[in-house]
């Protein structure tokens, strides 16, 4: 019931007694206060108090979890999944046509816990029984004398892991391996090089390439950002295949050391196939000769056709030719002395077999005979500065820049000094040594229309930009020159019905070591170009001590050896690249219709 | 009035808590799943590398080239030769025979008087069906 603030009972009084009503009034309004007061305080303080537990909540919530991240592994939030993960550590190596030349294979590695081994003497007698290859009497005193680990093997096959559990040893453990695989085998071993471990440990082992492209190109192999992606090479299987099986049945008819083989095509730079005999399997990659008598050509590791530095021979008068037209000092038609033989100071310049094409053969004339004196005379008449440039700009001073790791150590060999007599013998291809990739190259310059290219393994997409070294108008001549060596000169066995092969033959003594040249053993190089009339490809052989015993006395020039070599391998290879041959092809072919 | 906005809030908190909860449990779910399937894919990607690698090893060139010679009676493939080539415009097919000629009666005037005997004979065929 509400109290009045100012009731008559007691105001009246007060005013009788002269006091002040008020007074009355602001007490009865103060105790009101206090009632609503003492009313209201216990809601406050149950408010105050749920406010104080959502507050500790949050506290405890945010200390629970502060706790909680101290005291836990550290975990990405995974808001979404990964990508799928690349496999491989190392990327493929393919073919031009995406066919596999090397891939890798996981498998496993077999070390050795000896202390948790059970019964060290009997395991190491079986593992002695699966690896023909191990002792058992050293793996048995390896397993026992107190070490803690040891590697057995640094691959397995299945079945090899297979019988080493059925050893149930727990002291034999496996690790997981990538192992580098090149299925093909021996097919294009140069080129691919070989593959060893790096940094091993028992969970993964780094696989690094010990030679060839493998070595060449490691890092980008190498590279997760791009292991998914398989390395195109220029090679083409098929091609690389057919030159191997024609240069390995060469060497074998005509009995050679060895020899090299070369596929380029001329727009591009790319080579198609690069082989040399003999050869290895990089699955299995032999060990270097590290004799001091070892001659490393010796060994089937070395690349003839890139490390191998030769005199080339008479496949040089080309360049003396060209660059003679190209400077204007002579025509194709252009009459040279070519009077055998020619005295230079103390030295005599013959011709093969002490012949006499002179006294005047024309500069077409003198490739066809493959002439030491003609050429010399047109090698004197550019001098001996301009030689030097333009077998510069051909690329015959520097080592070759193909993708090998081979390939900056084979340095050509240049004459340290220059005189007239060395410009006469580099004009035929003596003095001046180069490997087999210079001489592609630059055949490969003078028939891409006289720019240079720039030898890859690696596919490109479309032809190459270079400099050009000689005039397009000198390049035809050079070719149709060359044409003229296989029609009427000394390359006659090259010619392929539909092919128009074009090419220079080069035979060069071997120099001994002692100095001076062996008489009975000779490089034998055959560099050509096909077709003559729209140049595609520079087929390129060099064998290593051919000599054709067909006939009744041995013979050795490339024009008996390395030529039918190449011939071989042209008529082979051009179906194959898809050029169709400039002859009639057979008619009559009728096919039967199916349905009217 | 209130009362009710209170229940309705409640309610959907409790509503989106359960749901927030069981989106948490399906994400980790699906989560594992991904999980599982990447698995697999890798699994799958290195037996897919195997063979690949077992195709190029059955397929290089050495052992078709035995292949080839071990099979020679059966099937005889040799290296191909530049004869081989041919040209479109050389092969000979069958000479398309010439249709019969179902209405003569279109085929009228001077112009078609070369063609009478083709006529007749399609005519004949018609009266012979």
């Amino acid at each position: 019931m509400r109290t009045p603030l100012r009731p008559l009972a007691r105001v009246l009084p007060a005013r009788s007694r002269g006091e002040n009503p008020d007074l009355i009034e602001r007490e009865n309004l103060e105790k009101r206060h206090e009632a609503i007061r003492d009313k209201n305080q216990p809601r406050a303080s149950a408010r105050l108090g749920l406010l104080a537990l959502a507050f500790g909540c949050a506290y405890l919530t945010i200390g629970v979890r502060m706790g909680h991240l101290a005291a836990s592994e550290p975990v990405e939030p995974v808001a979404s999944a990964p990508g799928a993960e690349i496999v491989a550590q190392r990327a493929d190596i393919t073919d031009r046509n995406g066919r596999i030349l090397a891939t890798n294979m996981t498998t496993s590695a077999l070390y050795a816990h000896p202390r948790d081994m059970v019964d060290p003497k009997g395991s190491a007698k079986r593992l002695a029984e699966i690896f023909p290859d191990l002792d058992a009497a050293a793996l048995e005193k390896r397993f026992t004398d107190g070490r803690r680990f040891m590697w057995v093997r640094k691959v397995l096959s299945p079945e090899q892991m297979q019988a080493v559990h059925e050893i149930g040893d727990p002291g034999l453990l496996f690790g997981p391996r990538e192992m580098r695989l090149y299925p093909n085998g021996t097919l294009a071993a140069h080129v691919l090089g070989g593959y060893s471990f790096g940094a091993e440990g028992v969970h993964s082992a780094e696989v690094i390439g010990t030679a060839g492209i493998e070595k060449a190109l490691d890092a980008r192999l190498r590279d997760p950002a791009r292991a998914g992606e398989p390395l195109e090479l220029s090679i083409d299987l098929t091609v690389q295949a057919t030159v191997e099986e024609v240069l390995g049945a060469g060497i074998t008819m005509l009995n050679a050391r060895g020899g090299a083989a070369i596929v380029m095509d001329v727009r591009t730079g790319e080579i198609i196939a690069l082989a040399s005999a003999p050869t290895f399997d990089p699955n299995d990659r032999p060990v270097p000769l590290v004799g001091k008598n070892d001659e490393p050509s010796d060994s089937p590791l070395f690349n003839r056709a890139v490390q191998g530095v030769y005199e080339l021979g008479s496949a040089f008068k080309i360049f003396a030719a060209a660059q003679g037209m190209e400077l204007g000092l002579v025509g194709p038609e252009t009459m040279v002395d070519a009077n055998a033989p020619m005295v230079w100071g103390k030295h005599k310049i013959k011709e093969f077999q002490g012949k006499n094409y002179g006294p005047l053969l024309s500069v077409r004339e003198v490739i066809e005979k493959s002439s030491n004196v003609g050429t010399a005379h047109i090698a004197l008449m550019i001098g001996p500065l301009r030689q030097q440039a333009f077998l510069k700009s051909l690329g015959f001073f520097d080592p070759t820049p193909v993708e090998l790791v081979e390939a900056p150590g084979a340095k050509p060999l240049i004459p340290k000094r220059w005189p007239e007599i060395v410009t006469i013998t580099t004009s035929y291809g003596h003095g001046l040594s180069a490997s087999p990739m210079h001489l592609a190259a630059a055949y490969a310059s003078i028939a891409n229309g006289g720019i240079y290219v720039k030898p890859t393994l690696i596919k490109q997409h479309g032809p190459a930009t270079g400099v050009r070294v000689m005039s397009e108008r000198v390049a035809k001549e050079s070719v149709a020159m060359l044409r003229g060596v296989v029609t009427k000169g000394t390359a006659s066995l090259a010619e392929v019905p539909g092919y128009e092969v074009a090419g220079k033959t080069g035979t060069a003594d071997k120099p001994k070591k002692s100095g001076g040249y062996y008489k009975d053993k000779v490089i034998n190089t055959f560099a050509s170009v096909f077709p003559a009339s729209n140049p595609r490809y520079v087929v390129l052989v060099t064998l290593d001590e051919p000599v054709d015993t067909s006939g009744s006395e041995p013979r050795r020039t490339a024009g008996w050896t390395s030529v039918p070599v190449a011939a071989e391998m042209i008529r082979r290879i051009a179906p194959l690249m898809g050029i169709r041959p400039a002859v009639e092809p057979i008619t009559g072919t009728a096919l039967t219709a199916a349905a009217n | 009035m209130r009362p009710v906005l209170y229940v309705l809030t409640f309610l959907s908190v409790i509503a989106l808590g359960f749901w927030a909860y069981r989106e948490n449990y399906a994400t980790q779910a699906s989560l594992r799943e991904v999980r599982a399937l990447q698995r697999e894919i890798a699994d799958l990607r290195e037996a897919l590398s195997v063979q690949k690698a077992e195709w190029a090893w059955l397929n290089r060139p050495e052992r078709l080239r035995e292949l080839v010679g071990l099979n020679f009676a059966r099937v005889p493939l040799m290296p191909m030769e530049p004869g081989q080539f041919g040209d479109a415009a050389a092969v000979v097919y069958p000479v398309p025979e010439i249709p019969a000629i179902e209405a003569p009666d279109i085929l009228s005037g001077d112009a078609f008087s070369g063609i009478d005997g083709i006529v007749a004979t399609a005519a004949g065929e018609e009266e012979g069906l």
